[in-house]
């Protein structure tokens, strides 16, 4: 029986275009923009200068605190700038700008097509080596992954689970990498599951991806301890909590993390950059982007360097295409809209999507007719609706909070489904920042 | 300079809105209108065009000249609340009666709460009950008038059946001959009724526009299921109990506008709940008030009276059903 989570959710196109175009290897740049801040948490400090000499794979940032991660550089040549530039939406992040001379690797970074899948290191030594290479959930909220593998003393992880079930229209880059790297992906899984001590893992496809099913189940015959689990397609499949809800029926509490119901969530594609991290002494600095749309005809997937400008991927799709109007870094329910387009890709970067004016219109506002839509597709059992009435009528902090704004995931099924095209999401996500606020200031006192 | 847009998830959106979900509506209602249109001929158009253009300018000159908003009659509601309240009349009605229900539906059951999505009770009953109050003779006259297509029957009076099982009892006849004399059968009832208003003419029909809204998602089943289901239930017991003073459910179900009145007028997004717990008690509210309206009230129907009871409690419970939460704990850590 396939599997899928029980509350509320939605079914938008799949136009997964590029789901059977190969990952290409991205020409190597003439220019590297390497942000300091690619990970959820404090922003690296840059450790090289102006003039520096870098290697691919040479550090170029540490981390500033506890949830935070090294940045390092994904190519070679010399350091031309180190200094805040504008991020996709605009806002000032220090970045690392390195001049690209030819593709000089650091030497301990195996670069053969060998699989390796003896695993010689103890649970410590894997988060060390995850740590070192820079690693982030590579899911879309880029949370250090060293950080995510060492829960607290006092919480038990049981079960080990890989998200490959990519439940956002258009994106295809973990189809891809389940159809092309499957057997590197499993040994991630399973260095993984020693970090984590382990011994039950399951990995959650969406049933829309029949060819990655049958690769990953083939493959999986060889790992007994970890289950391949067809899910049916459903947004937001995806979502942590929706997904071990799919796979395992327990429920995340408010306010807590998978690991409460003893649950580690990782995605396939931060399973590969496990596998190479630790197997392969290769820090994560390049990512499989899924480049689509319907206003052109290149759709390809890339596997492309950290730091590659969105311009530069315009370029190599044949230039700017005319009916274009909105340029997405993700997919189009929860992807960010791009406003500098000088901008660069992330570590955590799984699409660049180009959208059309038709196809990402919203109509004006009108009344709610109180279909009560919001309620059906809301995966978290919340009254959108609700949220959206007490927010606008001002102060109804408390009120927000007895009905479990702070809930709320923001994918985005309200707004999706409202037929009066009321902003349900956009008020609920300011207020529900806000109520967060109050809720911690409380709890400190 | 070419202009990009920039704005926050979600970038797309499902091609559901407003007046789709009316012109579903609308769609459902097609048989039922077809139906009404062969057996009424140009007395059901003329109800239903009168019905859906006076709501339509009704909506219109008070959003325009009074309230001074913007227009929204483009969104089907106003005309879909018209096709309404004539599908809920006798199909005798003359033209002026609907004239009044729709400036009554939309002037005051609608417009004076604020327009679309802010009024309390279903427009369209509004309408019907403030004429049937109003002016009952007519109201319950159920002539048929001519039709186009089936001679010879025309200017038949035919009480509805539930009129004729009122009258009957309270003549002091039992059940059995108040069946014996006017062969009600089920399949009469199921294809075609004659007496009855315009929209109650075929249930057939009726479950076909049920059976659309709820292949296209636009309702639930939860409303409609539960209302019949109540009137199943209930007139079920009274019938076992004895079946000389009470109907039986299936004829419960079949006459009257339990259908009409549980597939399209109970389930009118606005004055209905809006999750499935409420559905559900609001539901079994409206089946038990039909039924106690039916065999121990004056009115021969009750199923608007009904309607309109349970759209006050909507708000209530809107206010106390909350859908199943996703997570039931919270981590205080």
């Amino acid at each position: 029986m396939k599997k899928t989570f029980n509350i509320g959710g939605v079914h938008p196109k799949d136009n997964k275009i590029t789901a059977d175009a190969e990952i290409e290897v991205f020409p190597i740049l003439d220019t590297a923009y390497v942000s300091m801040a690619q990970h959820l948490g404090a922003p690296a400090e840059p450790l090289v200068q102006k003039g520096d000499k870098v290697k691919v794979g040479q550090v170029i940032g540490k981390p500033v605190g506890f949830i935070s991660g090294f940045v390092h550089s994904s190519v070679s040549g010399t350091v031309t700038a180190v200094e805040p530039m504008p991020d996709l939406a605009g806002i000032m992040v220090m970045h690392v700008v390195i001049a690209v001379e030819g593709d000089e690797w650091e030497e301990e970074i195996d670069r053969t097509p060998d699989v390796k899948r003896e695993i010689n290191y103890t649970s410590e030594e894997i988060i060390e080596k995850i740590k070192n290479a820079g690693i982030v959930g590579l899911g879309g909220a880029a949370f250090p992954t060293h950080v995510k593998l060492n829960p607290p003393k006092d919480k038990k992880a049981e079960y080990l689970i890989l998200n490959g079930s990519e439940c956002e229209p258009y994106v295809t880059a973990d189809d891809r990498i389940m159809r092309e790297q499957p057997e590197q992906i499993f040994i991630g899984a399973v260095i993984m599951m020693k970090a984590l001590n382990v011994t039950k893992a399951f990995i959650g496809i969406e049933e829309n991806k029949p060819q990655s099913i049958a690769i990953m189940e083939k493959v999986g015959e060889a790992y007994p301890q970890i289950n391949v689990v067809i899910l049916k397609k459903k947004y937001p499949q995806g979502g942590e909590k929706q997904l071990i809800d799919a796979i395992t029926g327990r429920k995340v509490p408010s306010l807590g993390l998978p690991i409460d119901v003893g649950v580690v969530v990782q995605n396939v594609g931060t399973s590969l950059a496990v596998y190479e991290a630790v197997q392969k002494n290769k820090p994560l600095i390049d990512s499989v982007v899924t480049v689509t749309g319907h206003c052109f005809s290149q759709q390809r997937n890339f596997l492309l360097r950290v730091g590659t400008p969105f311009s530069r991927i315009i370029d190599a799709i044949g230039g700017l295409p005319k009916d274009v109007a909105k340029f997405i870094s993700g997919g189009p329910m929860m992807g960010k809209a791009v406003s500098n387009i000088d901008a660069s890709t992330l570590k955590g970067t799984s699409a660049f999507l180009l959208l059309t004016e038709e196809e990402t219109k919203r109509a004006e506002e009108g009344n709610c007719i109180r279909c009560g839509k919001c309620i059906d597709v809301c995966p978290m059992g919340l009254e959108p609706y609700l949220l959206n009435k007490l927010a606008r009528q001002g102060g109804n902090y408390d009120k927000l909070e007895n009905e479990k704004i702070y809930d709320c995931i923001e994918c985005g099924c309200c707004l999706y489904s409202c037929p009066a095209q009321i902003p349900l999401l956009d008020i609920i996500r300011i207020n529900k920042a806000e109520v967060i606020k109050i809720m911690r200031n409380r709890s400190k006192k | 300079m070419k202009k990009f847009i920039v704005s926050p998830a979600p970038h797309i959106h499902s091609t559901g809105n407003t007046k789709s979900l009316m012109r579903d509506v609308m769609i459902a209602l097609t048989p039922t209108l077809l139906v009404s249109i062969y057996f009424f001929g140009f007395s059901a158009i003329k109800l239903v065009l009168i019905g859906a253009i006076t709501c339509v300018v009704v909506e219109y000159v008070i959003q325009k000249y009074l309230l001074k908003t913007k227009v929204t009659v483009n969104d089907y509601s106003a005309a879909l609340t018209g096709v309404l309240l004539a599908l809920n009349l006798p199909p005798n009605s003359p033209w002026w009666i609907i004239l009044i229900g729709s400036i009554v539906a939309i002037g005051i059951a609608k417009m004076t709460f604020g327009g679309l999505g802010q009024n309390i009770f279903n427009p369209a009953l509004v309408g019907r009950v403030f004429l049937l109050i109003s002016f009952p003779a007519i109201m319950t006259d159920w002539t048929i008038p001519q039709s186009w297509f089936r001679e010879g029957i025309d200017a038949i009076s035919g009480p509805t059946p539930l009129a004729i099982v009122k009258e009957g009892l309270s003549n002091g006849q039992n059940m059995v001959d108040i069946f014996a004399a006017n062969s009600f059968s089920t399949k009469e009832m199921l294809f075609v009724k004659m007496g009855g208003s315009v929209g109650e003419v075929s249930a057939f029909a009726l479950i076909l526009g049920l059976i659309y809204l709820l292949m296209r998602r636009v309702i639930k089943p939860h409303i409609p299921f539960a209302i019949i289901g109540t009137v199943f239930v209930l007139t079920g017991i009274f019938w076992l109990v004895d079946p000389t003073q009470y109907t039986d459910p299936i004829f419960n179900i079949l006459t009257g506008g339990v259908l009409l009145g549980s597939i399209f007028m109970a389930t009118d997004y606005v004055t209905s709940p809006m999750n499935t717990k409420g559905m559900i008690i609001y539901g079994i509210g409206i089946g038990i008030i039909t039924v106690l309206i039916r065999f121990f009230g004056a009115f021969p129907e009750g199923i608007s009276f009904a309607i309109l009871i349970m759209n006050s409690t909507v708000p209530l419970l809107n206010k106390y059903c909350k859908p199943d939460r996703f997570a039931k704990e919270v981590n205080n850590g």
